[in-house]
């Protein structure tokens, strides 16, 4: 594992607070995103996941810079992040792309894939018409795609075909990372394999950082090298997906892996948690998860956990994780 | 099985001339728990709208449907009314498309009384009240006045369970119940069903493209693809030894919560369009075991084990030399 290796994108100590204001009038500040420090190396990938509302489609969008941090910072390639909509931030934009979850909403029904494979090449203004012209090939070809699926449109093609379509234009600028928020959610399970495949491939060959962002553990075990578990905001657990999916340290991590439904054989028994995810405009005190948390002590009420670093490496966020298990 | 509750024989249905289901049988016995599994287009709901008289009457719908000897395919509109809800009840994906965004919870679950039991007022609200308490709605008689987007996904679908339960039925079709929610909410409807299944006694077709949820719901799962049930087994013997390629191919496909990380063998290529459809077996120019004889006919379900049939003529031969 290159753990010197530098990171491409760092967000330290960030938060994204949204003010929102009730039926009555009054103004309160919402914490999407709460304290929030990640790291993605170089040709490496680090899983987001959690449960709706927990902040990580917020956190994939700071990490592009389409949204600002109200407090903390986001650097890539070892420079803070440009103010959204400025030149610099454009330039930038070449270098960081965004492959969504619904390639349909993502994709104009009006233009064939050509065109709108080659609109960032034409942004960015990389290249002769007959360069852009042949890149385009090359990226159909990248991803899977015939040369003939160039003239057809959207509606023309299956879900799959259209995620590699979305996929091949996030490609065009040749970027350093890609934000993939649920890009396989919305796929069949045999499409989904292969599209999770070709981003492998594809970050093998090229290098790419990829910030992963899905509420699929097996999907997100199966991409990242690192995974960081998100409540309400904040990160509970991170670091090692073997580590965290194999021996879950937070009693929230421990729930979301347990509530997996495998075919086979049981391997441990299902922990169900009472009730919904908190309104992140109301949040619980101290520990956001001890509304819910089975083993929640009169301290989970009253104090924030920070996170602290396990033997193992891992950081959690628990004050009840055994003293033994924690670094010395 | 000995006189199953809900038979389905040789169902057809096509929209527009174009054929989505193809020829389903499958029955259903009392207080049994069946899955039917496949990815989009592969006519897993379409069965069950075509089954309760749902569908548009643009689509032609073929075959015979039965609960208990009484045919449903064709039956007067009263007889239908009678069934659905009453019989066989059936809660979809989004609850929340599915609930009156005008109306509080109580008035939809009381209709459903009314409708279904005969029930009115005071009666129909206590046993309202009972329903919300068995499907887990916490503080059940506030929650009676309240409207749909005042609850959560979860709390919704417990509503839909409720309303579903209002008529008694013997058989509760799930189509997708929990795809729309979060992980640990998923958990918690999937652990309702079960319970009241135990209960009630209630038989349960749970339709879902999630093999997991299948495998630990159901006594007995289907497979479809492309408008065919094309392999049909208890839960146990299909996961553990699945004999049509395409299951086989569907769970080597799911990335794996244990074990060494391997590359995911994707089945290439895409489902086949239902105006195009191949020759012969429709999973044949994406199966690795293709042959020339996938191509002369549409395989039928033969027997490949202990209850256990496949579609597929590569596996029906296994199963005769190995026997």
């Amino acid at each position: 594992m290159s753990v010197s290796a530098p990171p491409l994108l760092e967000l330290t100590g960030v938060s994204r607070l949204y003010s929102s204001r009730s039926l009555l009038g009054r103004a309160s500040a919402v914490r999407a995103v709460d304290d929030v420090s990640l790291a993605v190396a170089s040709g490496r990938t680090l899983g987001v996941v959690g449960e709706s509302g927990c902040g990580k489609s917020t956190t994939g969008r700071l990490a592009l810079g389409i949204e600002t941090p109200s407090s903390g910072n986001v650097r890539f390639a070892g420079a803070p992040m440009p103010p959204p909509g400025t030149a610099s931030w454009r330039t930038l934009r070449a270098r960081m792309q965004l492959v969504p979850q619904d390639p349909l909403g993502a994709l104009d029904r009006r233009l064939p894939l050509a065109a709108q494979i080659a609109e960032p090449l034409d942004i960015h203004g990389i290249g002769t018409k007959a360069d852009r012209r042949d890149r385009v090939a090359a990226l159909l070809r990248d991803v899977g795609l015939r040369p003939d699926h160039a003239a057809r449109h959207a509606h023309e093609l299956s879900g799959g075909q259209r995620q590699r379509a979305v996929l091949a234009r996030a490609l065009a600028t040749d970027p350093a990372l890609l934000v993939c928020d649920e890009p396989v959610s919305a796929l069949d399970v045999s499409i989904q394999a292969q599209i999770v495949n070709m981003l492998t491939d594809l970050q093998e060959a090229r290098g790419i950082a990829i910030l992963f962002i899905s509420h699929d553990l097996k999907v997100v075990r199966q991409m990242s090298h690192e995974i960081a578990v998100m409540y309400l905001g904040r990160v509970v657990e991170r670091g090692d997906p073997e580590a965290i999916l194999g021996d879950p340290l937070h009693p929230y991590s421990r729930a979301l892996v347990s509530a997996i439904p495998v075919p086979g054989p049981r391997r441990r028994e299902r922990i169900v948690l009472s009730g919904d995810p908190p309104n992140p405009a109301n949040r619980p005190t101290g520990c956001a998860f001890h509304p819910r948390c089975p083993v929640a002590t009169a301290r989970c009420a009253a104090e924030t956990p920070a996170l602290r670093e396990a033997a193992d490496g891992r950081l959690v966020a628990c004050h009840l994780v055994e003293p033994t298990r924690l670094a010395a | 099985m000995t006189d199953p509750l809900v038979t389905i024989e040789g169902l057809t249905v096509a929209f527009n001339g174009v054929a989505a289901l193809r020829g389903i049988d499958l029955a259903i016995g009392r207080g049994e728990a069946v899955g039917l599994v496949g990815e989009s287009g592969c006519g897993k709901s379409v069965t069950w709208l075509a089954a309760l008289g749902l569908l548009p009457a643009t689509a032609a719908v073929a075959g015979r449907v039965r609960i208990e000897g009484e045919d449903l395919l064709g039956a007067s509109p009263a007889v239908l009314e009678r069934v659905r809800g009453g019989r066989i009840a059936m809660i979809f994906q989004d609850p929340a498309s599915a609930l009156n965004p005008v109306h509080s919870l109580g008035r939809q679950v009381s209709e459903a009384l009314a409708l279904h039991r005969g029930m009115r007022g005071a009666g129909a609200r206590a046993e309202a009240r009972r329903l919300f308490d068995l499907v887990g709605i916490p503080d059940a008689g506030r929650r009676l006045d309240s409207y749909p987007h005042e609850m959560s996904g979860g709390q919704n679908q417990r509503v839909m369970i409720a309303m579903a339960l209002a008529g008694q039925p013997e058989l509760l079709v799930a189509d997708e119940p929990t795809t729309a929610l979060d992980a640990t909410i998923q958990a918690q409807i999937l652990d309702l069903l079960r319970r009241l299944r135990a209960e009630l006694g209630m038989a349960l077709v749970l339709i879902s493209h999630d093999l997991g949820v299948v495998a630990e719901m159901c006594d007995r799962v289907g497979v479809m693809y492309a408008g065919r049930i094309v392999e049909e087994a208890p839960s146990d013997a299909l996961f553990a030894a699945p004999s049509h390629p395409y299951t086989q191919g569907l769970l080597a496909a799911l990335p794996s919560m244990t074990g060494p990380r391997r590359r995911l063998s994707a089945i290439p290529g895409g489902v086949p369009e239902p105006w195009a459809m191949p020759p012969g077996c429709a999973f044949a120019p994406r199966c690795p075991h293709a042959g020339a004889a996938c191509d002369a006919a549409v395989p039928a379900l033969r027997h490949v084990g202990q209850d256990h049939a496949a579609a597929c003529v590569q596996a029906v031969a296994r199963e005769m030399v190995a026997a």
